[in-house]
């Protein structure tokens, strides 16, 4: 029956193509734009109320702050597109790997959900090139393109010429979340400049009575406090090399980073492989550590745990990387052979609109991806965010998919797990090394 | 030549499961085999990631990771082996003696069993945290509590090679309560006559035990030994659960297969490895069906 219901409703919307077509006018909506960078594509064709049908979407926001952007998204899709059902299909587990690894035996077995969670930027590329996701050009145009969204994100999701993704938030993976407690005990005034003069603070910090200066969780938040030395000691320039072959893994300059993360690493907590980053986070809200490094989705676990920004937490660029905006960035996609084509563009419009955006990333702690969502709406350290984001120098997350595919991800992540048992920098930088030859050729 | 309506319905009754059978097991393993021998290349960049044949192989066992993962597939096989195996005998010997409310010590033994590995992975997974002294939780918390402060470990996190040893205490606490249940069945299969007997013929006890009973359980412990063994071999969940992906530290050759499949995007490598893994679940179990099989005919005579 429900089969019949949906084909009844492909029906009228081929019909209303074909109106739009004619250029009469009708009940649907017809948003449309021009083509965009020389892709093949058509004038987005919308149904007032949404097409219909069950619209699954596949994320792993299954908890926390996460959670509650997507509830808040939830709603907004009922009441704008009042005839699709909102399926719900998100996976739990850290940074989303369970997720993708059920999300890519679906797509082997061509049971793709009807949109799925993606992290923007070279993840994507594993599923362009098999071919498993379906460029949104005509979304985008609708939305308003370059006119809303910043051009240097809209290039990284760009791949010849089609854009496979609409962004819904950005992060910043750069930041240092710290306790305004135990730095006043320990009498750090001023956010260190350099990694040099922050491990002078962890060690004023520990001689006045905190045993773990900076707090770290599971393997993937280690790979993320290692990608933020990198950058801290390389700069962004050298950095953004790594992932091209410009810059070699075995330099000297990632040999004095991987030094530097020894170093790090020895004023922190010794942590399980297997943690999550809450952990990390609440032992800076608890007062047990002073410093976590950890992306800006922390601001909800400490509105969570009611703690006020300046008053009980504070906020810096991770030292050494003052200017420079470690990005990463979720998109939503539309997967081959998805049920309900109609229903996902509904869907990705509402991820897309000013409206979405908003609703979403106040709920979720990030910023949006259009720049037109007024700044005044948000929290103050949003507001920073998104200051920041337009002036800074953008780089990628290693960590969380922006700069590298899954495959070197994976290799990166078993490097840094060796190196946290081992404490061995030089087996570290070789291990990089040969990851970066593995997966660049 | 029997005739067919000897053989016939018998045939076609069991002929739906060897068709099955045949095609979800063996077609499986055969695709498996020869998906692990493909040479592929990457499209852009012409990049050789697996070269083909057998070199797939000597490849993976060559490398330094899959050294160590088997190394630690070692340790863990032989400790989670040998725990189950003492303490299964222990407790199925103490139940056997008579103790009041078997029912409930054999449901409190067996109870582990019936938790999933995940489910009790994530519990173990803050029993066996690392930290020790003021961030000591779990197991190094218990320690310090009773005074045993110098025994805190970082358990499977340790620096030591045998580190993998401390993955084991999850396993055999989930399975001992099977090995017992398996020598308690064991026990109860032997005639009260036997053993009053040798009483009557002077033997102490612990010779009850040595000479009349232990030779009896035998097969069993060959059975428990075979099963638990073959377990420990596959184990993926329970250290999935409790180390998370890319652990080096837990890394054993069933996580590698997980992370080579579903994130280095290499079917090829995976298989290789599940084909390595599945011989050497053979080694172990093939000679047991063997021998089974030559003992069940002996004794049908």
């Amino acid at each position: 029956m429900r089969n019949r219901a949906v084909a009844t409703l492909a029906m009228a919307g081929v019909v209303s193509v074909a109106l739009a077509a004619c250029g009469s006018t009708s009940d649907n909506t017809a948003t449309g734009g021009s083509t965009p960078g020389g892709g093949a594509s058509t004038s987005l064709q919308t149904k007032a109320g949404g097409a219909g049908g069950d619209v699954g979407v596949f994320t792993w926001w299954a908890a926390g702050s996460e959670k509650k952007g997507l509830d808040a998204l939830e709603a907004l899709f009922k009441e704008k597109y009042p005839n699709d059902k909102f399926v719900n299909l998100a996976v739990a587990g850290g940074a989303g790997s369970n997720a993708k690894a059920k999300l890519a035996s679906d797509l082997q077995n061509n049971q793709p959900p009807d949109s799925f969670q993606g992290h923007a930027g070279a993840e994507l590329a594993d599923y362009i090139d098999a071919s498993q996701i379906e460029p949104v050009n005509d979304v985008i145009q609708a939305l308003g393109g370059e006119s809303v969204f910043p051009k240097n994100l809209l290039d990284r999701l760009t791949v010849d010429g089609n854009i496979y993704s609409v962004p819904s938030n950005i992060h910043r993976a750069n930041v240092v979340w710290a306790n305004v407690a135990v730095l006043k005990k320990a009498g750090v005034n001023q956010p260190p400049k350099d990694i040099k003069s922050w491990i002078a603070d962890m060690d004023k910090i520990k001689a006045s009575g905190v045993s773990t200066p900076l707090s770290v969780s599971g393997t993937w938040t280690q790979v993320q406090l290692f990608e933020n030395v990198l950058i801290a000691d390389l700069g962004a320039d050298k950095y953004n090399g790594l992932f091209k072959g410009d810059t070699k893994w075995d330099s000297p300059e990632v040999k004095a980073a991987a030094a530097d993360y020894k170093k790090l690493l020895s004023y922190t907590n010794t942590a399980s492989d297997g943690d999550d980053w809450p952990v990390a986070t609440d032992m800076v809200i608890d007062g047990k550590a002073a410093y976590n490094v950890m992306g800006d989705w922390a601001v909800a676990e400490f509105a969570d745990k009611g703690k006020k920004q300046d008053q009980d937490w504070t906020w810096f660029p991770t030292p050494g990387t003052d200017g420079v905006f470690d990005f990463l960035a979720d998109s939503f996609t539309l997967p081959k052979g998805a049920k309900n084509p109609g229903g996902t563009k509904d869907w990705l419009m509402l991820i897309g609109s000013a409206e979405g955006q908003k609703a979403f990333n106040l709920a979720k702690g990030s910023i949006p991806a259009r720049t037109d969502v007024p700044k005044t709406d948000f929290p103050p350290y949003q507001q920073a965010a998104m200051d920041a984001f337009k002036s800074n120098t953008i780089v990628s997350s290693i960590a969380h998919g922006a700069a590298v595919s899954l495959a070197w991800n994976a290799d990166i992540s078993s490097a840094i797990s060796k190196f946290y048992s081992s404490k061995d920098d030089a087996t570290l930088v070789s291990d990089l090394a040969a990851a970066a030859k593995k997966n660049l050729g | 030549m029997r005739k067919a309506k000897d053989w016939l319905p018998g045939f076609l009754l069991v002929l739906p499961s060897i068709i099955l059978i045949g095609v979800f097991v063996y077609w499986l393993i055969f695709r498996n085999v020869s998906t692990s021998l493909d040479r592929t290349v990457t499209r852009a960049s012409k990049r050789v990631t697996n070269p083909g044949g057998l070199e797939n192989y000597t490849k993976l066992l060559g490398s330094d990771d899959y050294q160590h993962a088997l190394f630690n597939l070692l340790v863990l096989t032989v400790v989670f082996v040998a725990g189950t195996m003492v303490f299964g005998l222990l407790w199925a010997v103490l139940l056997e003696k008579g103790v009041n409310a078997e029912g409930i010590f054999r449901s409190v033994y067996l109870l582990p069993m019936a938790i999933s590995f995940i489910a009790a992975g994530i519990v173990w997974r803050w029993l066996l945290s690392p930290g020790k002294g003021d961030q000591a939780v779990g197991l190094n918390q218990l320690l310090a509590m009773v005074g045993l402060e110098r025994f805190q470990s970082g358990w499977w996190q340790s620096p030591s090679a045998f580190s993998m040893a401390a993955m084991a205490l999850p396993a055999i606490w989930q399975l001992s309560g099977y090995v017992m249940a398996l020598f308690l069945a064991g026990f109860r299969g032997i005639s009260e006559d036997q053993r009053e007997a040798a009483r009557i013929d002077g033997a102490s006890e612990w010779q009850v035990y040595r000479h009349v009973l232990f030779p009896q359980l035998s097969p069993i412990a060959l059975s428990a030994l075979i099963i638990v063994g073959h377990m420990s071999m596959k184990m993926f969940d329970l250290i999935y659960a409790i180390a998370g992906q890319n652990s080096y530290k837990a890394s054993v050759p069933a996580t590698m297969m997980w992370t080579q499949m579903f994130q280095q995007n290499n079917p090829t490598a995976a298989a290789a490895n599940a084909t390595i893994l599945l011989v050497l679940v053979a080694i172990v179990v093939v000679p047991y069906l063997m021998y089974t099989n030559k003992t069940e005919k002996e004794t049908r005579g």
